[in-house]
C-alpha cells in the first residue's frame, strides 16, 4: 500500500487527529499560566485545520473500501469544524470559571473526539466503519452532557442521553444485522445492488432509520432532547444542537441514497410521516416553554424536520439545499446560543424567558443580534434563513411533495409566533429587574461576529450556494 | 445440527425482552441491563448469519467483536454517570429524576 496516497484523502481526519494529540499534550505540559491560554491555543489549531481543509479534496477510497470520500464530504466536514470552532470560542468564559477551570482540557479533547467520530461516520463505506464513527461521536458526547459533575441537572441529562443513545444504537444494529443476513455484505455499494425490498429488509430499514432518528431527534424519537438540552452545559447544548445534528442528517441522506436506493418508496413514506410529526409536534410544544434552553430544543427538533424536507427527494438539489440549510442554521443557532451562554455566565445562570424582559434597554447590541438570529431561524426575507428555507421547500416541491410543503409552510407561521415571543420580551415587555449591563469576553464577541456575518451574508452571496451545488450528488 | 431458525428465535426474544425491560423498568441499572440484552441479541444475529449463510467470510464475526468492544465502552460511561447520580441524590430510581419535565 502506498502511504503517500493516504494524506490527500484523509486530510481532514489526519489533521484533526494531530490537533487532538497536540491539545492532549498541551493539557499535560502547560502549567497554571499556560491553562489561561488553552482556549486560544485550541481555537488557533482548529482555525488552521479549517483553513487546511477549505478546498475539498479528491474523491477516492482507502483500506479496501472501508473509507471512501467524495468532495462533498470535505465541504460538510469543514462546516462541522467551523461549528466546533465557534462553540470553543463561546465556551471559554464558562471554562475559565473556578469550578470548571481544572478540567477545560477534558472539554476540548472530548469535543474534538466527537468531531473525529463524525468525520469517520461521514466518510464510511462499510457499516462497521459507520458504526464505530457513530459511537465515537456519541459516547464522548454523553460525557460532555454530564460534564458539570456536581450539578444534578447535568448528571440527569447525561443519564438520559447515554441510555437513549445505547438503546438507539441497539435498534440500529438490529436492523443492520438483518441487512447482513439478507444480502451477505456490509459494504455500502455491494448492499445497494443486492437489496430487493423484501419485508425483512423493509423492517431493517425501519430499525436503521429509528437509530439515526434518535441522533437527529426527529419526533417519535425526540423524548431525550429537551431534557438533555436543558441539563447540559450551554456550550455543550449548542454543540449538540448544531454539529451533532448536522452530521447525522447528512449521513442519513447519504446512506438513504447510496444504500437504500432500491427501497425508495418505503423510506419516502417513512420520511413523510416523520417530517410532518417533527415539525408540527415540536412547534406546538415550543409554544409552551418558559426555559429558553428547552425552547431552543424544540425549535431544533422542528428545524430537523425542515432538514428532512431536503432529504425526502433524494436528489442532487436536495443535497445542496441540505448542506446550505445546515450552514445557515449553524450560524443562526450558534448566535442564539452565544447570547444565551454569555448572559447565563454574566447574570448568575438566568435562562428563562421572563429574565429577558427589558433586555434591549440594558444590552442593546446583544438584543439586536439575538433578534437577527431569531429572524433568520424563522425565515424572514432579507436574512439567510429565508433563502435556506426557500431552497429546502423548492427541492421537496420539485420532487412532487406538494402537501408536505404546504404543511411545512403553515408551520413556519406558527414558528414565527414563538420566535417573536422572545423578541417581544426583549424589546417591549418592561421589567423591574432586567439583566444588568455587561461587556462580554473576546471569544464570545468574535464568535458572535462570525455568526452575524453568516446570518447577513450567506443568503445574499450566491457563490456559497453555487459552490455547494457544484459538488452535490443524488439518486 | 441445530437449525438456524432456532437461534434467530432466541435472538429475537432477547431483543424484545430488552425493549420491554427498557420501557417498563424504573431503575437505571435495570434499564442498562435491558439495553445490554438488545446488544447481545444483535451479536447472536451476526454470528448466526455468518456461520450458516455465508460460511466463507468473516465480516459478521468482525462486526460482533467490534460491537462487544464498543458496547463495553458505552456501558462503562453509562455506569460512571449512574454512580454520579447516586452520589448526588442517593438513589437511582427513575421517578426521582424529575427535576426537568415538560
Amino acid at each position: 500500500m502506498d502511504y503517500t496516497s493516504i494524506f490527500p484523502l484523509m486530510r481532514a481526519e489526519l489533521t484533526l487527529t494531530a490537533i487532538l494529540v497536540l491539545v492532549f499534550l498541551y493539557d499535560l505540559i502547560a502549567g497554571k499560566r499556560g491553562h489561561r491560554w488553552f482556549s486560544a491555543v485550541t481555537c488557533v489549531l482548529l482555525l488552521v485545520q479549517v483553513v487546511v481543509n477549505l478546498v475539498p479534496g479528491p474523491a477516492g477510497e482507502l483500506f479496501g473500501g472501508m473509507f471512501r470520500t467524495v468532495p462533498m464530504d470535505g465541504v460538510v466536514k469543514s462546516v462541522l469544524s467551523i461549528g466546533a470552532l465557534i462553540v470553543c470560542l463561546q465556551a471559554d468564559r464558562w471554562l475559565q470559571r473556578e469550578d470548571t477551570h481544572h478540567k477545560q482540557g477534558e472539554f476540548y479533547i472530548l469535543t474534538l473526539s466527537t468531531l473525529l467520530g463524525m468525520y469517520f461516520m461521514i466518510s464510511a463505506g462499510h457499516f462497521l466503519m459507520f458504526f464505530i464513527g457513530l459511537e465515537l461521536a456519541s459516547v464522548p458526547m454523553a460525557c460532555l452532557v454530564a460534564f458539570d459533575k456536581y450539578r444534578h441537572h447535568s448528571a440527569e441529562a447525561g443519564a438520559k442521553y447515554i441510555l437513549c443513545a445505547l438503546f438507539s444504537s441497539g435498534l440500529m444494529l438490529f436492523g443492520i444485522s438483518f441487512l447482513y443476513g439478507t444480502t451477505g455484505t456490509l459494504y455500502f455499494d455491494d448492499m445497494a445492488g443486492r437489496l430487493t425490498a423484501t419485508p425483512l429488509e423493509i423492517m431493517s430499514l425501519v430499525f436503521f432509520f429509528s437509530g439515526l432518528g434518535f441522533k437527529i431527534s426527529l419526533v417519535p424519537f425526540h423524548l431525550w432532547t429537551a431534557d438533555a438540552y436543558q441539563g447540559a452545559p450551554t456550550a455543550v447544548t449548542s454543540y449538540l444542537s448544531v454539529v451533532s445534528k448536522a452530521s447525522a442528517a447528512f449521513v442519513l441522506f447519504t446512506t438513504l441514497v447510496k444504500v437504500f436506493a432500491p427501497l425508495i418508496e418505503q423510506w419516502q413514506t417513512l420520511l413523510w410521516i416523520v417530517t410532518v410529526l417533527s415539525i408540527t409536534v415540536a412547534n406546538l410544544f415550543a409554544l409552551r416553554q418558559k426555559d429558553l434552553k428547552r425552547f431552543m430544543a424544540f425549535s431544533s427538533i422542528s428545524q430537523a424536520g425542515y432538514i428532512m424536507l431536503a432529504v425526502i427527494g433524494g436528489s442532487a438539489l436536495g443535497m445542496t439545499s441540505l448542506v446550505f440549510y445546515v450552514l445557515v442554521y449553524l450560524a443562526a443557532n450558534l448566535a442564539v446560543f452565544g447570547v444565551l451562554s454569555t448572559v447565563e455566565q454574566h447574570s448568575g445562570g438566568r435562562v428563562s424567558l421572563e429574565d429577558y424582559n427589558g433586555f434591549y434597554r440594558t444590552n442593546p447590541k446583544l438584543a439586536v443580534m439575538m433578534m437577527l438570529a431569531l429572524f433568520s431561524l424563522a425565515g424572514i426575507p432579507p436574512f439567510a434563513g429565508f433563502f435556506s428555507k426557500f431552497f429546502v421547500f423548492a427541492s421537496a416541491f420539485k420532487s412532487g411533495f406538494y402537501v408536505l410543503v404546504f404543511i411545512a409552510l403553515l408551520n413556519t407561521v406558527i414558528s414565527l409566533y414563538y420566535y417573536l415571543l422572545i423578541v417581544k420580551a426583549m424589546f417591549i415587555t418592561p421589567s423591574d429587574e432586567p439583566i444588568a449591563t455587561f461587556r462580554s469576553d473576546v471569544g464570545t464577541r468574535i464568535s458572535l461576529a462570525l455568526c452575524m456575518a453568516g446570518v447577513l451574508l450567506l443568503g445574499v452571496v450566491s457563490a456559497v450556494y453555487d459552490g455547494i451545488n457544484a459538488l452535490s450528488f443524488g439518486l | 445440527m441445530i437449525k438456524m431458525e432456532y437461534y434467530l428465535v432466541v435472538s429475537t426474544i432477547l431483543m424484545f425482552v430488552g425493549i420491554y425491560g427498557f420501557v417498563t423498568r424504573r431503575n437505571l441499572l435495570a434499564m442498562l441491563i435491558s439495553v445490554e440484552l438488545i446488544l447481545n441479541s444483535v451479536d447472536i444475529n451476526f454470528v448466526v448469519f455468518n456461520r450458516f449463510l455465508f460460511p466463507g467470510q468473516l465480516e459478521g464475526f468482525f462486526f460482533t467483536l467490534f460491537a462487544i468492544g464498543v458496547s463495553a465502552a458505552e456501558t462503562a460511561v453509562a455506569i460512571a454517570i449512574i454512580i454520579n447520580i447516586y452520589r448526588n441524590i442517593r438513589n437511582i430510581e427513575v421517578k426521582n429524576l424529575r427535576e426537568m419535565k415538560w
